[in-house]
């Protein structure tokens, strides 16, 4: 494990983002004696990617994983935890400093629409990044728009249009053209697949792969969607409630999930193949509130395998190589 | 385009010609207007309306058409340097509120909340009786109370715009804060500001004509709608019915031309419906 | 077979300031008692249009041009709006895309659903509350007693879906039409929903018409499923043939085009894009991104033919290369 991590392109160890609650809840509290409370987004979240590997994190909306995604670009400050990226910290960078690293450090966001200035014609959107960190001209860089346009595939002609008269997969093209565009390497999907259309999903996907060989970039690939990750991903990471419970190759995390909400996960997935019948693995009741976080294992109250051992503490360990889960039963 | 959707809309284009024709009168009033204002001819005092005073004339035989024209330079002068200055002022005010939030937000929102308490039309009255009636003065008093206007639209557009993906990816980019406002943040702001200023220019000359009106204004021998509107109020019972009626008439001409453009700009300056037609 | 509803040649054209966008071109199909249709498609395919058609409610500029519905022995396209007012929601039920803006948020849930009891069963309000509690039950909505109080802010997505379908199904209707009733829902919660409309079915009778884009919806819950492309119904089979042998090369696409989590397939993304509805060429809208396009494919509209038992497929190309084979 340590091999790993020493070779990592960027990791997140023990990172907490919390939320304090405002308003009458944490009056209440404080009226009550006690510390106000607060959402628990993030609680103890760690991984490594190494470089050119694409790492999945999947889970159900509020798991936490766009948090994760933002605390590594410090778009919401980490309560704790270190981010390192090659042999910076990123935590504990002052605002200069961590600007010029977001030059090998992008994000490409949900909504390929918002994401956009509506203002901005493509052209300037795609300019925008080489501006602040290139010394480049006018010229050059006009002529490395073109050039990076045409390696998310659209044509020079785009760059004079603005967001409002482009159709919904060439939005997202371009947001991946504004991350591509100095060559980072390190880029931060956070769920860049989930607003198209089935039919530009699989387009999307592979142009996603794609780019990540040719520049020989490094993916966080952060979504909900299972059939996406596996496709693109190397290895996943499956967040649940503020943690990881499981972590494995994508291989072997399709073939044997072990923990038991992975494996509830992946038999909702609606497989389209009618004669294909599996059973589903049903958790009880809806993702309980990140605020009053039940205490041991996260999914015991919901859990159709809970033991009395599930009120302990738990953590991910290495229960076969390179596959970690964080499960008393396994 | 915009255009098109205005000119398919008759009564925002009138609108829009009557502010255009208030605008070049103003700007050409020397050339344009038949008479000097302020030259009396006791020949004609108090004259109907005829064809060589096409508004009739005052107590003093000036040509009302020129009076109400020349008038006209200052009614726009001033509510266009006092939106101007008002906007300058909230629009900072509000993006740094907006922006930065903290104590930089509450200093400028109490600020914006103490010129609030007062009636902005008593506000602007104390003043220009405070620091006397000059025409900057009076430029000043309703530069004041229109602040308030554009500082708290351009601290809502902000908190609006600072949430929004657009301006986290403008971060992720690397902008500078300072970039992130100017070039991402404030443009996108604009167009409520347009709007905002259009519907405040109407607010600002009708303004500028009360307390004229009321004699805190603009001072005689400068001609200026309200005052004249004033002056001609008392011929009202003896007959001399031109000389209310046509100052009283470009006032709300104008103002309610602002209204209308302003409100027609307002279903047109949104981003989404550039390019639709 | 007798069907529930039959729905011949139905077009529907928007007037826009472009021009006349034909949304459905000429769509005919029927729906079976007690079974699940789905109707698939990208977005633009015309399948929300078609469903929200299927009540009359198309409103200006879109415009239902022509077509019969035959629902229950009367052509719905026929019937005074006094009468459809009756058909919809009682006879005909509709589930929304996005529960949570669908429902009223200043009035609890509970109240929302005892209303309709009141509105359309004139039943007194105890009553109409303790069908209401039941109806939460039956949606399997915990604690219903409590939930009915509530407001659709302080309810979950799922469970502000499983109160419209409650909803919908208040009146026991004979069908239901589900529009992209999982989208935006968590997987496992758009499994429990998908569970939850396929129970109630099975136990009400009433047939679904599922409006989907998910093709791993489709086969995890419909009986069989209607095609569509860019307005057109391009193939209609039962759920089993139409992905073992799907004819349509609309169909084969798009079933190769999805990345799934059950083989190891390649994913080949669908060549070209929707083509746009304003003013479309005649002949079929696939031509474009079609391989296997003919001459006559541009000049003339394939019509639906059988190409086997419970299965039909609009296509030149298939015509031809089965020859006389397909009657």
């Amino acid at each position: 494990m340590p091999s790993r991590w020493r070779v990592a392109l960027l990791s997140v160890e023990g990172l907490v983002k919390h939320f304090p609650l405002g308003g009458a809840r944490a009056w209440l509290d404080r009226l009550g004696g006690q510390a106000p409370r607060s959402v628990r987004a993030v609680d103890g979240v760690s991984f490594a990617v190494a470089p050119g590997e694409t790492l999945g994190l999947v889970g159900e909306s509020g798991c936490g994983k766009s948090t994760v995604a933002r605390s590594i670009l410090r778009l919401v400050e980490p309560t704790a935890g270190r981010v390192t990226f090659g042999d910076v910290n990123l935590t504990t960078l002052s605002a200069e400093p961590l600007r010029r690293q977001r030059r090998d450090l992008q994000m490409v966001f949900q909504d390929p629409t918002a994401s956009l200035n509506p203002r901005l014609s493509v052209g300037r959107t795609v300019e925008e990044p080489l501006r602040r960190h290139t010394t480049l001209g006018t010229g050059e860089r006009r002529a490395r728009v073109a050039e990076v346009l045409a390696q998310v595939g659209l044509g020079p002609e785009l760059a004079g249009r603005y967001s409002h008269e482009l159709s919904g997969g060439q939005r997202q093209r371009v947001n991946f053209a504004r991350a591509i565009a100095t060559r980072p390497r390190f880029v931060v999907l956070d769920e860049p697949t989930s607003a198209l259309d089935v039919s530009l999903r699989a387009r999307a996907i592979l142009l996603l792969d794609e780019l990540r060989a040719t520049l020989g970039m490094t993916y966080l690939f952060i979504s909900h969607d299972l059939a996406s990750v596996k496709y693109l991903a190397h290895r996943v990471a499956v967040m649940y409630l503020g943690t990881i419970v499981e972590e494995a190759s994508t291989a072997e995390l399709f073939a044997r999930p072990l923990h038991p909400y992975t494996r509830a996960l992946l038999s909702a997935v609606p497989v389209p193949d009618p004669d294909v019948r599996r059973a589903r693995i049903v958790l009880a009741g809806e993702v309980p509130s990140p605020i009053d976080i039940p205490g041991g294992c996260r999914l015991r109250g919901r859990c159709p395998l809970a033991q009395p051992v599930c009120a302990e503490p738990v953590t991910l360990r290495e229960v076969a190589p390179a596959h970690r889960v964080a499960c008393h039963l396994v | 385009m915009p255009w098109r959707r205005l000119a398919r809309n008759r009564l925002s284009f009138a609108a829009l010609g009557a502010i255009l024709v208030v605008t070049v009168a103003a700007l050409l009033a020397p050339w344009l207007a038949p008479y000097d204002p302020d030259e009396p001819d006791a020949a004609v005092a108090l004259a109907s309306v005829s064809v060589r005073h096409p508004l009739g004339t005052d107590l003093y035989g000036r040509d009302q058409l020129s009076r109400l024209i020349h008038a006209g330079r200052v009614d726009l002068l001033v509510a266009l340097s006092a939106t101007a200055i008002a906007l300058t002022l909230g629009a900072t005010l509000g993006a740094a509120a907006g922006y930065r939030g903290g104590w930089v937000d509450h200093l400028v929102m109490r600020g914006v909340d103490a010129v609030m308490a007062f009636p902005a039309f008593i506000l602007a009255l104390a003043i220009t009786a405070a620091l006397g009636n000059s025409t900057a003065n009076v430029v000043a008093a309703i530069a004041l109370t229109h602040v308030p206007i554009y500082t708290r639209l351009i601290r809502g557009e902000m908190l609006k715009a600072r949430e929004t993906e657009y301006a986290e990816a403008a971060r992720t980019v690397g902008n500078r804060p300072h970039q992130i406002v100017l070039y991402h943040l404030f443009p996108n702001c604009v167009p409520p500001l347009i709007v905002q200023a259009t519907l405040a220019m109407g607010f600002a000359i009708l303004t500028v004509a009360a307390l004229s009106f009321i004699g805190l204004g603009i001072q005689p021998p400068q001609s200026e709608w309200g005052q004249m509107t004033a002056e001609g109020a008392g011929y009202v019972v003896s007959g001399e019915w031109w000389l209310v009626l046509f100052p009283g008439f470009a006032i709300m001409l104008t103002v309610l031309a602002f209204n209308l453009v302003g409100d027609t700009l307002r279903d047109l300056l949104d981003p989404r419906m550039r390019g639709v037609r | 077979m007798s069907e529930l509803l039959e729905v011949h040649d139905l077009t529907v054209h928007f007037a826009t300031e472009d021009g006349l966008v034909e949304a459905v071109d000429n769509v005919s199909f029927s729906v079976r008692p007690g079974e699940i249709l789905g109707v698939v498609g990208e977005s633009g395919s015309g399948k929300s249009v078609t469903a929200h058609a299927l009540l009359r409610l198309i409103r200006p500029p879109g415009r239902i041009v022509r077509g019969e519905i035959r629902f229950e022995g009367a052509d719905l396209l026929a019937l005074p709006e006094a009468r459809m007012g009756a058909v919809r929601g009682a006879r005909i039920a509709l589930v929304f895309q996005s529960p949570r803006t669908a429902l009223n948020p200043v009035l609890t849930v509970g109240r929302q659903i005892a209303r309709l009891y009141e509105l359309h069963q004139h039943v007194a309000p105890a009553e109409a509350w303790r069908r209401t509690i039941e109806m939460l039950t039956l949606v399997g909505i915990a604690e219903p007693e409590r939930r009915a109080r509530q407001y659709a802010h302080q309810l979950s997505g799922g469970m502000c879906q499983r109160v419209m379908i409650a909803m919908a199904i208040a009146s026991s209707p004979r069908l239901l039409i589900a529009d992209e009733p999982t989208t935006g829902l968590d997987v496992s919660i758009a499994a429990q929903i998908l569970d939850l409309l396929r129970a109630l079915g099975r136990r009400t009778g009433a047939s679904i018409v599922l409006i989907t884009h998910d093709l791993g919806v489709v086969a995890e819950a419909c009986d069989r499923v209607a095609v569509m492309h860019a307005g057109q119904l391009v193939e209609i089979a039962d759920v089993h043939t139409l992905f073992k042998r799907p004819l349509h090369p609309y169909t084969q696409a798009l079933v190769r085009s999805i990345p799934r989590i059950d083989r190891e397939v390649a994913m080949e993304p669908i060549p070209g894009a929707v083509p746009s509805l304003l003013a479309p060429a005649p002949g079929c809208r696939y031509a474009d991104r079609c391989a296997r396009v003919l001459e006559v494919c541009r000049r003339e509209r394939p019509v639906l033919r059988a190409a086997g038992a419970s299965h039909e497929v609009a296509c030149h190309a298939v015509e031809v290369e089965s020859g006389t084979a397909v009657r």
